[in-house]
């Protein structure tokens, strides 16, 4: 599949600022985060820039943005529907949250309520990211019960990387912000690798004899496609990426989206001051993870097998 | 709405292609971008239309352009019993389309009364996603339009009073020269189409992903090879000798042969 660089930056944009949403709420509802007015608003405000930025990349890609606010009329049957719908949704509670936090100075009671139904409406977003490419059939490496999981752990350990710097540049941070983190940058790994792997190994789910219905007769190839210059269909579904650069996009996904930043929080941990240094290496944890996680996003795209190149002389998909 | 009607009518409208007598000459591809050039999904836009390029990836290389029905050339078989199989693929209007469900604006829908499946261009926001769902690759995007466009199954033709009753088939049907293609409703058995599909084993395209094509493919005939296959005699008859010709023949040859001695003393 072609990775357009506006869902690429969709994806992992809201998929970073929901998550941070989630764990600003959940740690005010603990009590944990102290109701400093200065982090509300950068940690709220970096959360729903996030989730802004991400929203209005993902209408740079369509014909029509100006009819965006259509997509939310389908949602007994669409998972992008739903998506967009539960996207808005989550603006109201996250809007009191914030409201209550930034404004009135309290991060607890009934506005950590509302940040709670925030949080939830924010996951059920990410849950519905997942599904619009678990639900397709067309594509064997998506409809795999590892993509829905790899979404919501990538966006969690994203998340839980600028909470954890922006803890640290506004003096909130905890050594459990940290552990945690590393936690959910663990799951994504495993996840990820889990998934890697899957489809690696993923048998052949259809091949261009079914397609054409002409395995009777014999082995079937392409002779000729329809055009001499490629059409929407080969140049939308028909991406394709050396095996080599895979592998290369995926040593950087693992390094730069998983391994630097745990490690750069495990020694934040092992330091327990709460110094410049600490806030530069969690700074560096949340930047490396980012371009991991992009790189991980292009992956998903990139590799991805579409069933109608069969038609354009892919053998099997 | 992009949820399925719920209270269908049994009407299935669709084609069947007879891969047996295709012969790729592109015409059915031709006439509907002819037709859908003034018709339902208007215009079929190009891009770079008088560029020689071939060169691809990027949309600024190469002549290209929405149709809503192409024509692949594969090879089946191998040695000397491969054969060359001339395919046009367009959309099969499926019973159970995930193009139309993915759908988030309600802007690709199939009707109930025929199952024709549709794009209102006036809602679509251009996402694309109908196009991913879509195993057959029929729908392409038109980024001139910034929507969605598909085979109509020639929507404004089936139904125009405006026109003679037998031109009230899909541009791709009217124009085939080798009759190859076949327009009719395959929900009811005891139409022309569904004869033909019962009689000629036609098949679905990928019928395990469920999406329940209504268009059917009718699959090349056993190949004749041998000379009774086609109806004549197996074997042809010995050729006749005349053995008083050949004995005339050898006492010519004499006589020809006595003169050229004769002259060339």
């Amino acid at each position: 599949m072609h990775p357009a660089s506006s869902v690429i930056l969709f994806t992992t944009s809201s998929g970073a600022g929901y998550a941070l949403l989630v764990l600003l709420a959940i740690f005010s509802a603990l009590g944990w985060l102290p109701n400093d007015r200065a982090l509300g608003l950068v940690g709220l405000g970096s959360a729903l820039g996030l989730i802004t930025v991400g929203l209005l990349s993902s209408t740079f890609h369509l014909g029509h943005p100006e009819r965006a606010w259509r997509a939310l009329s389908q949602w007994r049957s669409s998972w992008l529907s739903r998506e967009g719908v539960l996207a808005v949704l989550t603006y109201l509670p996250a809007g009191l949250f914030a409201i209550g936090w930034v404004v009135v100075g309290d991060n607890g009671g009934i506005w950590a309520l509302a940040g709670l139904v925030a949080a939830a409406l924010a996951l059920a977003t990410v849950y519905c990211t997942g599904m619009i490419y678990a639900s397709l059939k067309t594509v064997p490496a998506w409809h795999n019960p590892l993509t829905v999981p790899g979404y919501l752990a990538v966006a969690l350990a994203s998340g839980g990387l600028w909470f954890t710097a922006i803890a640290a540049l506004l003096g909130a941070a905890r050594v459990e912000y940290a552990a945690l983190t590393i936690m959910l940058v663990g799951l994504a790994a495993l996840i990820k690798s889990r998934y890697w792997n899957a489809i690696e190994n993923l048998p052949p789910k259809t091949d261009i004899a079914a397609a054409t219905g002409l395995s009777d007769i014999g082995p079937v190839r392409l002779l000729d496609g329809p055009t001499t210059s490629e059409t929407y269909i080969m140049r939308e579904m028909g991406y394709k990426v050396a095996r080599r650069h895979v592998m290369k996009l995926r040593r950087i996904a693992i390094v730069a989206g998983f391994g630097l930043p745990a490690l750069a929080l495990l020694i934040v941990m092992v330091r327990e001051t709460p110094d410049g240094a600490s806030l530069a290496l969690s700074l560096a944890a949340a930047v490396a993870g980012s371009i991991g996680i992009i790189a991980e996003r292009w992956l998903f795209f990139a590799e991805a097998k579409h069933i109608s190149t069969l038609y354009f002389g892919t053998e099997s998909v | 709405m992009t949820s399925l009607p719920q209270n269908a009518s049994t009407k299935k409208l669709g084609l069947v292609i007879d891969l047996d007598i295709c012969v790729g000459c592109h015409a059915c591809a031709v006439n509907c971008k002819e037709w859908n050039s003034g018709g339902h999904s208007a215009p079929m836009t190009d891009w770079n239309a008088y560029s020689g390029e071939q060169t691809t990836n990027g949309d600024d290389d190469g002549a290209w352009g929405v149709w809503f029905n192409r024509v692949h050339a594969f090879e089946a078989g191998s040695g000397e019993d491969a054969r060359t199989i001339y395919f046009p693929r367009s959309c099969l209007h499926c019973e159970e389309p995930a193009c139309v469900t993915v759908c988030p604006t309600g802007a690709s829908y199939k009707r109930a009364e025929d199952g024709i499946v549709l794009v209102n261009a006036d809602i679509c926001i251009g996402c694309k996603l109908c196009s991913w769902a879509c195993a057959y690759g029929a729908r392409e995007y038109d980024q001139t339009d910034g929507v969605m466009k598909k085979c109509t199954l020639c929507v404004d033709r089936i139904y125009n009073e405006n026109l003679e009753e037998v031109d009230r088939v899909p541009a791709c049907v009217s124009t085939c020269p080798a009759t190859a293609r076949h327009f009719g409703d395959l929900g009811d058995p005891n139409s022309e189409v569904s004869k033909l599909v019962e009689s000629r084993g036609g098949y679905q395209l990928m019928p395990e992903l469920d999406y329940k094509p209504v268009n059917r493919y009718l699959p090349p005939r056993p190949r004749r090879k041998g000379i009774g296959d086609t109806g004549g005699a197996a074997a042809l008859e010995p050729a006749k000798t005349n053995d008083n010709d050949q004995a005339a023949d050898g006492l010519g040859n004499k006589l020809l042969a006595w003169v050229d001695a004769a002259l060339s003393r």
